[in-house]
């Protein structure tokens, strides 16, 4: 999951993790909570997210609890990329956690609902199809690189364990 | 706000010299990558053995140290329905599986269960996998939130990465007013430093802070996870001595060395004078949409919550009871109480505080997080309009996306449970 093309979803500021994994659904399996992912701010946004879609925030996305289904969601949702001014920081670990590629990008006001993106996150490239403008974002922390483009914790974990046979 | 000027080359802060012991360092920078090594795991009900128990048996591996591990349920107690039953039970043979030596099945929330039971000292780097873990920073340890799969990470290596944080200082001084607590200052902090801290710790001192009790000392640190930072702390004193010695712990002789050093180089230092402070509300839906009781009085409310680990302690129980004596809960207005522990609890029928409050008409609930989160009783209908001592307002925090939540200090909601609008505590306590 380290280069998606799909659609831009724009959500904007303090996207929280009520608002990304609501409490009443806490208890119900990821599938249940994942189908209720932003129904807050976008009713319909879990039924017609594509996979490779890039979601676009604003500042402090993911605010609020450690709980991991505000990242599994978009993991299970099939969501390419979170392109954000700024993160709150167990959203971010989470996210990163689950193979969900987090960027730091300061012009996310310049995209616009239903532009198509292409994010490559090793690369730190961010390029808006719809209006031809290329961007430069800072990529993953080296340090967990290696964890994004095994797919996540998991798979990452799975890898070394395997080779310490 | 003012630069500090110590010399960086010679000092520490508190959370450098935690994660640098953590780490195995001499020393670290703020910005450096480090792994550290974990004194103390705190899973949940919610987040914990639920997640973590598949991922071990996917991995075919085990945990890193059973009595290192601390399993609590506390997000889904009691049972309601098959679901939370299942989760519940799931916590518990867990437990016996992996033979986790701390259980706290269905004592109170964990953050509260954790240093009643003298779990945390000064210096130790812990992790527990709920945000307002942070509310352990209290005791001068340095306690952060991580989702399930991080601490899955954690129950089975002991370890951990960190971006070693920044600190921000944030100093109050002088006493505050009548009906001015904690609470308020950290729905005051959350306008003034924003909830976006991230990568940064706070560190509160001062001798507002000083003359605190820990169970106000822990409002601040629970909620530096409203600021949006890794963790919050204070250094220890006397008073956080007695606080683990009363959970049965002898505390290390060398306890009270863990704090900043003089000139120890902060991001940023705040100074703040409490008796200018008045009583806060945050209004829907973030806990930073504060200001003063005034700018709110009037509202109309259909629920008041004492509860949850910031706002259900004994002393919240009492700063309720203390405006609720001789008088009663507004006829449209229902007041939940829902103690923070079990121990909360039985302290509380003891010394007359539960008498009062059931006597105003309060309906006491279980000890848990409960409708702070939506997990419990006492969540919200569409178009409701309820004041909470939680910690958080999102939209949908508290049940429905349609609720409206204030947050306040257990004076404040109680003030206003008794006035069936939001009211100034301070009339009450005259």
């Amino acid at each position: 999951m380290t280069a998606t093309t799909g659609k831009a979803w724009c959500f904007g500021d303090e996207i929280n993790t009520d608002l990304l994994a609501p409490g009443l659904y806490m208890k119900s399996s990821n599938e249940v909570m994942a189908s209720h992912c932003l129904e807050s701010v976008a009713p319909d946004f879990a039924k017609m997210v594509q996979d490779g879609d890039v979601i676009v925030g604003g500042h402090n996305f993911g605010i609020g609890s450690a709980r991991e289904q505000a990242a599994l969601s978009l993991r299970i949702l099939k969501v390419g990329a979170v392109l954000a001014e700024s993160f709150a920081r167990t959203f971010y670990r989470n996210a990163l956690n689950f193979g969900v590629p987090c960027l730091f990008f300061p012009e996310y006001k310049e995209i616009n609902q239903n532009d198509r993106l292409k994010v490559d996150s090793v690369s730190g490239t961010v390029e808006n199809l719809t209006s031809g403008k290329q961007y430069r974002v800072s990529p993953i922390p080296a340090h967990l690189m290696e964890m994004i483009v095994d797919g996540g914790l998991m798979p990452h974990l799975k890898k070394k364990f395997a080779k310490a046979g | 706000m003012q630069k500090n000027k110590g010399n960086p080359a010679m000092t520490a802060t508190l959370v450098e010299k935690i994660i640098a012991r953590a780490a195995g360092k001499a020393r670290v920078t703020p910005g450096e990558i480090v792994t550290c090594k974990v004194d103390l795991a705190m899973i949940l009900d919610s987040g914990g053995p639920r997640k973590i128990w598949p991922r071990l048996k996917e991995l075919g591996v085990g945990v890193w140290d059973p009595e290192k591990i601390i399993v609590v349920s506390d997000h889904f107690v009691p049972a309601v329905d098959a679901e939370t039953a299942a989760i519940l039970k799931l916590a518990r043979d867990f437990v016996r599986e992996y033979k986790i030596k701390h259980f706290y099945d269905m004592k109170g929330i964990c953050h509260i269960v954790l240093t009643e039971n003298g779990h945390l000292e000064p210096g130790m780097f812990a992790c527990g996998g709920d945000s307002h873990s942070t509310m352990g920073g209290a005791y001068g340890c340095y306690m952060a939130g991580f989702g399930g799969i991080e601490m899955t990470g954690v129950c089975i290596t002991g370890e951990i990465w960190t971006r070693v944080p920044e600190t921000i200082r944030v100093d109050w001084s002088g006493a505050f007013n009548t009906a001015v607590v904690a609470k308020d200052v950290m729905l005051f902090l959350c306008r003034q430093l924003g909830m976006d801290n991230a990568f940064t710790a706070i560190e509160y001192g001062g001798d507002t802070i000083a003359a605190m009790s820990m169970s106000e000392r822990a409002v601040l640190c629970n909620m530096a996870a409203e600021l949006g930072g890794e963790t919050g702390v204070i250094a220890p004193d006397a008073k956080t001595l007695a606080a683990i010695r009363a959970g049965g712990t002898e505390p290390k002789p060398d306890a009270l060395s863990w704090r900043s050093d003089d000139g120890a180089r902060f991001a940023a230092r705040h100074n703040f004078n409490a008796a200018e402070l008045q009583p806060q509300v945050a209004a829907p839906h973030a806990p930073s949409n504060s200001g003063g009781v005034d700018d709110y009085k009037g509202v109309k409310i259909d629920q008041a919550y004492i509860g949850a680990c910031v706002g259900a302690k004994l002393s919240d129980l009492q700063m309720a009871a203390s405006v609720l004596t001789g008088r009663k809960v507004a006829s449209h207005v229902r007041l939940l109480v829902a103690p923070a522990s079990q121990k909360i609890y039985a302290e509380a029928a003891a010394d007359g505080t539960l008498n009062i409050l059931t006597d105003a008409g309060a309906i006491m609930l279980a000890s848990g997080c409960g409708a702070c989160a939506a997990l419990g009783a006492g969540v919200l209908s569409e178009g409701e309009t309820c004041i909470s001592t939680t910690n958080r307002n999102f939209k949908g925090r508290m049940g429905s996306n349609q609720a409206s939540v204030y947050l306040g200090s257990p004076y404040t909601v109680a003030a206003a449970a008794a006035a069936g609008a939001i009211a100034d505590p301070r009339e009450f306590l005259q």
